[in-house]
C-alpha cells in the first residue's frame, strides 16, 4: 500500500514535471543552503581543530593588552619581558617550558627582491613550546643564542616570495638594516583564515635585543607549555598572579596583559562558527517555509484536478485515510525529491564554494546534516500537505464523480 | 433476496426549496436479477443508483444489501461495503488516465488489502473475462471507447461483487459499440451476475429481463420479463 502510493505520487510528479521542479524550488533552495553552509564550515572546523591539536592543548600564550580606551592602562607603559617569563617559570606551578618572543614587521630582502614579512625573535625552547619544527637545516644552537649571531630560520612563504635559489641554507637575507645567514627552513603550515602560516623568519632573541634594544624587547609575547593537559587552568591562574604582583596591578583593576588558551581560541572559534550556523539556519527556515507553502499550493491544484480519481478511487472502496495518505504521501515525496536535489547541490555548492575562498579548507558534509536535511523535507512535506491532502479525503464521492 | 429497499426517501435543500429527489421507493432485487432502471431526467434514478451504490445515504427509509442493513453505516462502513460488494461501470468510464488497462483494474483489489501477485492474477483474469487479454499494458488513451468500457466492467468485475451498477454504460459509445458492451452485460448475467442498469434508451433497457419506470421519486411501473434479445 504504501509502495503503491509512492509509485502514484513518483507517476504524478514524472507527469508535470517542469510544475514538480518550480514546486520543489524554495525546499532545494534551503536545503542547498543548509548543505553548503554546514560543508564550508564543517570544513573548516575541521582544519581549526587538526592545527590546534598541532599545537596542542598544553600551549599557553600571554600578550601585553594595549587598550587607550581602557582608564586602567592609559598612561602607564606596559610592559612583558623575559624576566617576566622566568619569574612565571619560578614561581608557577605546572608549566614545562618557556619561550619568549619577540615580534614586528619588518621587510626583508634579497637581491633586488624585496618581502614584507613578520620577524620573531625566540628563544631556545620555540619549536617544542609551539610543536614548529625545522624541517631542513638546523635549529639555532647555544652558542649562536648567547653570542646573538646573525642567523635566520624561514618559513617557505620567504623562500618563494624572494626566490631565494638552491642551497637556500646558507644564504644570506637581509632583514631590515641587518644581514643574516639562513641556516634552517620551518616546517610547512599552510593557511589559516586565508592568513598565511609560512610567512615569516626566526632570529635568535638575544639578536633582536642586539639589533633593536633592549627597550624593544619589553613587549614580549610569552609563550609557555603546560606540563599536562589537566594543569592548563591551574597554570593560567598563577601566570595572571604572578604578573599581577611583579606589574603591581591595584586590586580591582585590570590586568595589563592577557593569556589565552588554545582551549578557549576554539571555543571563541566554535562560537562564530555556531553564529554563522544559526544566521543560515534561520534564513533557511524561510526558505524551506516559502518552499512548504508552494507545496501546499500545488497539491490543492493537484486535489482538484483530479478530482474526479478521487471520486473513481472512493466508489471503488478507498476510504477517506487511503485518500489521505495516497496525497500526504505525494506531498512528502515531492519535499523528498527537493531535498535530495537540494543535498547534491549544495554539496557541489559547497565544494566550489571552498575553493574559490582561497586559502579555504575543503568542504565536509556530516551525516548528521544529511540526515537533518531530510527530516525538514519531510516534515515540511507533512505539514504544508495535510491540508490539501484532508481536503481530498474529505470530498464527496458523488460530487468528486460529477466534477468536470 | 439481495437488495430490499423499502420506504427510501432522499430530500435535498435547494436553497430554501425541499427537493425530494426519492418520495418513497419500495424496490426488491434478487441475486441473478438483471433489472434496468428507466426514467426521465429528475425522476430520481440517479439518487437511486448511488443510494443502491452505497455512495449516499437516504434521508429516511430502509436498505438491505446482501443481508446487511446499509442506512445508518458511516463513511468507512459505506467504503467497504462499495469495495466488497458493488461494482461500478459509469457513462464516461472513469479510468485513471495515467495508469494501464492492468492497473485500472487492479485499483479495487489495492483497496481490498490484496498483496500485489494476487491483484495482478485478478485483473488480469477480470481483463480476460471482457476480451482485453491482449491490451492489459495499454493506457485508456490508446484503447477505443469500447475498450475503456470494457475495462471498467473488468474493473467493477474483479472484486466479485455482489452486484454490478452500471450509469447509462453506452451513453458515450456508438450505437454498434453499445451492443457489444450490452452484449458482455447479457453473458455476465447469464453467468450469474446480478446487474442494475439505468438507462434512459428503450433499446438498451430491452436488454434486461425486469424494468422499473421512476417518476418524481416513486416507482411508477415494474414489469417482469418481456422483450429481452437473444434470450428465449
Amino acid at each position: 500500500m504504501i509502495w503503491d502510493n509512492f509509485r502514484i505520487a513518483l507517476q504524478a510528479i514524472r507527469a508535470n514535471k517542469l510544475r514538480s521542479l518550480l514546486t520543489m524550488l524554495g525546499i532545494i533552495i534551503g536545503v542547498a543552503a543548509v548543505i553548503a553552509v554546514v560543508s564550508i564550515v564543517q570544513g573548516l572546523d575541521h582544519v581549526i581543530a587538526t592545527q590546534f591539536e598541532g599545537v596542542g592543548v598544553t600551549y599557553i600564550m600571554v600578550l601585553p593588552r594595549q587598550d587607550l580606551q581602557d582608564p586602567d592602562l592609559a598612561g602607564r607603559e606596559v610592559t612583558l619581558t623575559y624576566d617576566d617569563g622566568l619569574a612565571i617559570m619560578e614561581q608557577a606551578a605546572g608549566l614545562e617550558l618557556f619561550n619568549p618572543v619577540f615580534y614586528r614587521g619588518e621587510q626583508t630582502r634579497s637581491g633586488d627582491r624585496r618581502h614584507p614579512t613578520m620577524l620573531l625573535g625566540i628563544g631556545p625552547s620555540h619549536q617544542e613550546v609551539s610543536n614548529h619544527w625545522v624541517d631542513r637545516g638546523r635549529f639555532f644552537s647555544d652558542l649562536e643564542l648567547h653570542r646573538a649571531a646573525r642567523v635566520a630560520l624561514v618559513g617557505r612563504k620567504v623562500v618563494e616570495e624572494l626566490e631565494l635559489d638552491e642551497p637556500v641554507l646558507g644564504t644570506d637575507l637581509i632583514v631590515g638594516a641587518s644581514s643574516f645567514t639562513i641556516i634552517g627552513i620551518m616546517e610547512y603550515k599552510g593557511e589559516m583564515f586565508g592568513q598565511n602560516q609560512d610567512d615569516f623568519v626566526l632570529i635568535p632573541i638575544t639578536t633582536a635585543r642586539d639589533i633593536y634594544g633592549v627597550d624593544a624587547v619589553k613587549q614580549l609575547r610569552l609563550d609557555f607549555k603546560a606540563s599536562s593537559a589537566e594543569s592548563v587552568d591551574l597554570a593560567k591562574d598563577q601566570i595572571k598572579e604572578v604578573l599581577r604582583r611583579r606589574h603591581r596591578i591595584a586590586e580591582g583593576t585590570k590586568d595589563d596583559f592577557q593569556v589565552l588558551l588554545q582551549e578557549e581560541l576554539l571555543e571563541r572559534i566554535g562560537a562564530i562558527l555556531g553564529t554563522v550556523t544559526s544566521v543560515v539556519g534561520g534564513v533557511v527556515s524561510i526558505a524551506l517555509l516559502v518552499g512548504g507553502i508552494g507545496i501546499m499550493n500545488i497539491m490543492l491544484v493537484s486535489v482538484t484536478e483530479r478530482t474526479r480519481e478521487i471520486g473513481v478511487r472512493k466508489a471503488v472502496g478507498a476510504r477517506k485515510g487511503d485518500i489521505l495518505v495516497q496525497f500526504l504521501t505525494e506531498a512528502v515525496t515531492i519535499s523528498l525529491v527537493g531535498g535530495l536535489i537540494g543535498i547534491v547541490g549544495g554539496w557541489g555548492l559547497g565544494i566550489l564554494g571552498a575553493k574559490a575562498i582561497p586559502g579555504f579548507p575543503p568542504a565536509h558534509v556530516p551525516l548528521w546534516a544529511i540526515g537533518l536535511a531530510f527530516g525538514f523535507a519531510a516534515m515540511v512535506g507533512v505539514f504544508f500537505g495535510t491540508y490539501p491532502a484532508a481536503k481530498a479525503a474529505g470530498l464527496d464521492p458523488i460530487e468528486a464523480l460529477r466534477y468536470e | 433476496m439481495l437488495i430490499s429497499i423499502t420506504d427510501l426517501r432522499k430530500t435535498y435543500r435547494m436553497g430554501s426549496v425541499e427537493v425530494r429527489a426519492l418520495d418513497g421507493v419500495d424496490l426488491e432485487v434478487e441475486a441473478g436479477d438483471y433489472l434496468a432502471v428507466m426514467g426521465p431526467s429528475g425522476s430520481g434514478k440517479s439518487t437511486l443508483m448511488n443510494l443502491i451504490g452505497c455512495l449516499d445515504t437516504p434521508t429516511s427509509g430502509e436498505y438491505v444489501l446482501n443481508g446487511q442493513a446499509v442506512s445508518g453505516l458511516d463513511d468507512g462502513e459505506l467504503a467497504h461495503i462499495r469495495n466488497r460488494e458493488i461494482g461500478f461501470v459509469f457513462q464516461t468510464f472513469n479510468l485513471l488516465s495515467r495508469a494501464t488497462a492492468l492497473a485500472n483494474v487492479e485499483l479495487p483489489l489495492i483497496y481490498a488489502r490484496l498483496p500485489a501477485s494476487k491483484r495482478r492474477r485478478l485483473a488480469l483474469d477480470a481483463l480476460e473475462r471482457v476480451g482485453l487479454g491482449d491490451r492489459v499494458h495499454h493506457q485508456p488513451n490508446e484503447l477505443s471507447g469500447g475498450q475503456r468500457q470494457r475495462v471498467a466492467v473488468a474493473r467493477a468485475l474483479v472484486n466479485r461483487p455482489s452486484i454490478l451498477l452500471a450509469d447509462e454504460p453506452t451513453g458515450n459509445l456508438d450505437s454498434r459499440t453499445s451492443e457489444e458492451i450490452m452484449a458482455l452485460f447479457d453473458d455476465l448475467n447469464a453467468s450469474g451476475n446480478t446487474i442494475v442498469l439505468v438507462t434512459h434508451e428503450e433499446d438498451i433497457a430491452a436488454h434486461a429481463d425486469r424494468t422499473v419506470r421512476l417518476l418524481d421519486g416513486r416507482v411508477v411501473s415494474d414489469q417482469r420479463g418481456g422483450a429481452r434479445r437473444g434470450r428465449s
